[in-house]
């Protein structure tokens, strides 16, 4: 769900662009430039990856970029820190598992 | 070819920008890089007034006080690279920086290292578990992205951190179960203390979480009391329900570019893990190579600005070599007003440990 109510903040949704992008195969919406995970966040999607040793589901954590909880398969190339990559249009942003590879898969 | 700069700042925080702001005055060729999308760090996720005297922008909130500083670079002088990390220092004048087109060598005269702090974990249950977020995360959801970032939420920390997100979390429609913390005291400010109470939020001090539970993300939370010695009461154990705990105990200075740099770093425990040893104008054991805000020792914002100011007033000087009056005159100011927002029970823990860094570093 999005601000638009907010005491201090006026986010001007009405002046960004939506756009789609496809999570696991599913098409969701965002604002463009807005963080992948910030938009999957949006979108109800809380599980982002899972772990390398102990295969247990991880999400976002720190949000600026620096623990890893958030590394995805975007467009392709994994380990992708989604707290800090700018969504773009037709976006492909996939589940990680583990390390990830380079296949996307 | 590299780039080459009079001044490389690594962090677009409250310290890195007004590094650039004092900086810019004297001299120019200024470069910023900082990875995130958007410039301010976490400056601008605060909805809060801010304290202190008019001088630290005392009862402007901090979105605002990032607005005026980023409204006051010229653009002339510094240039922003947002998405863009600094990956390493090679002395004593390249840092190599990464962004989407790959590495790139920037030359640079003098190097001031803002790169901040990160939020602290600690042990409990399934502290992994999809739904235990940083209180900077949420702030970043919240406030800059305008996501809600969660329904029914405990906070764990009754820092000044915890209070006040617990707050922006309620402006932003976000029930607050409780806060929850492990010492007998509030450790932030009462007023902001106070605001929560009056919305009728307990703060339960002397209490901590055993752990969080839930399917694939975060169900419940399960608190108990805490004795004198911070051992669990057993049969204290209450159960709340939430989607989300946050965790407000505290940061830890992000000092692993200054550490690869080869620069003399120390566990100061007073400012909240390793830090970087600096002089009184934040030069590090490197010439040239300057550290300012939360990376020389966690604090806050408005102290933060002025030991960017302090960096980036020496930078500026040993670079322009301008009338040395000027520059005593402008350190002196800095020098007062870093003392008199260190006053005060509340940074007695702060002043301590800068002391302790600077003695050991004699």
């Amino acid at each position: 769900m999005r601000l638009k109510d907010h005491p201090v903040l006026d986010f001007k949704f009405e002046e960004k662009k939506k756009v789609s992008f496809i999570f696991n195969g599913e098409t969701l919406y965002g604002y463009e430039g807005e963080p992948i995970a910030a938009a999957l966040h949006d979108n109800g999607v809380r599980v982002l990856r899972r772990s390398p040793k102990l295969n247990r589901d991880r999400g976002i954590f720190c949000a600026i970029g620096k623990c890893s909880s958030c590394l995805m398969n975007v467009n392709g190339i994994p380990n992708i820190k989604t707290c800090v990559e700018p969504l773009k249009e037709g976006d492909i942003v996939k589940y990680q598992d583990k390390k990830g590879n380079i296949r996307g898969d | 070819m590299s780039e080459e700069y009079n001044i490389v700042i690594v962090g677009a925080g409250p310290a890195g920008l007004a590094a650039a702001t004092t900086a810019s005055k004297y001299t120019n060729k200024i470069l910023i890089v900082d990875e995130n999308i958007k410039p301010g760090g976490q400056l601008s996720k605060q909805t809060h007034k801010f304290f202190g005297s008019k001088n630290h922008y005392a009862s402007v909130r901090g979105v605002n006080i990032c607005n005026i500083l980023l409204d006051g670079l010229s653009k002339e002088k510094v240039c922003f690279r947002p998405e863009t990390s600094a990956i390493g220092f090679y002395k004593p004048d390249t840092l190599i920086i990464q962004d989407k087109e790959g590495l790139h060598k920037i030359k640079g005269n003098k190097f001031i290292f803002a790169t901040g702090a990160i939020e602290n974990m600690v042990s409990f249950e399934n502290n992994d578990l999809p739904g235990v977020y940083g209180a900077g995360a949420m702030q970043t959801l919240m406030n800059l992205y305008g996501v809600k970032p969660a329904e029914k939420v405990l906070m764990l920390g009754a820092g000044n951190i915890g209070l006040i997100v617990s707050y922006q979390l309620m402006q932003a429609g976000v029930e607050i179960m409780g806060v929850v913390e492990a010492s007998p005291f509030i450790g932030g400010y009462h007023v902001h203390a106070a605001k929560l109470r009056r919305m009728g939020v307990p703060i339960l001090t002397s209490h901590t979480v055993k752990g969080v539970y839930g399917d694939g993300k975060v169900e419940k939370a399960i608190i108990h009391k805490l004795g004198g010695g911070f051992e669990p009461l057993h049969g204290t154990e209450k159960t709340i329900e939430i989607d989300t705990l946050c965790l407000a105990v505290g940061l830890t200075p992000s000092v692993e570019l200054l550490h690869q740099a080869g620069c003399n770093i120390k566990f100061i425990k007073e400012l909240s893990g390793y830090v970087s040893v600096h002089d009184d104008m934040m030069e590090t054991n490197i010439p040239g190579v300057f550290v300012a805000g939360d990376a020389s020792g966690v604090e806050e914002a408005s102290a933060a600005m002025l030991e960017g100011n302090m960096a980036g007033l020496k930078a500026a000087y040993d670079i322009e070599g301008f009338n040395r009056s000027v520059f005593l005159n402008e350190k002196e100011i800095v020098e007062f007003e870093l003392k008199s927002l260190r006053t005060g029970p509340f940074c007695e823990r702060a002043q301590a440990g800068k002391k302790r860094l600077m003695v050991e570093e004699r």
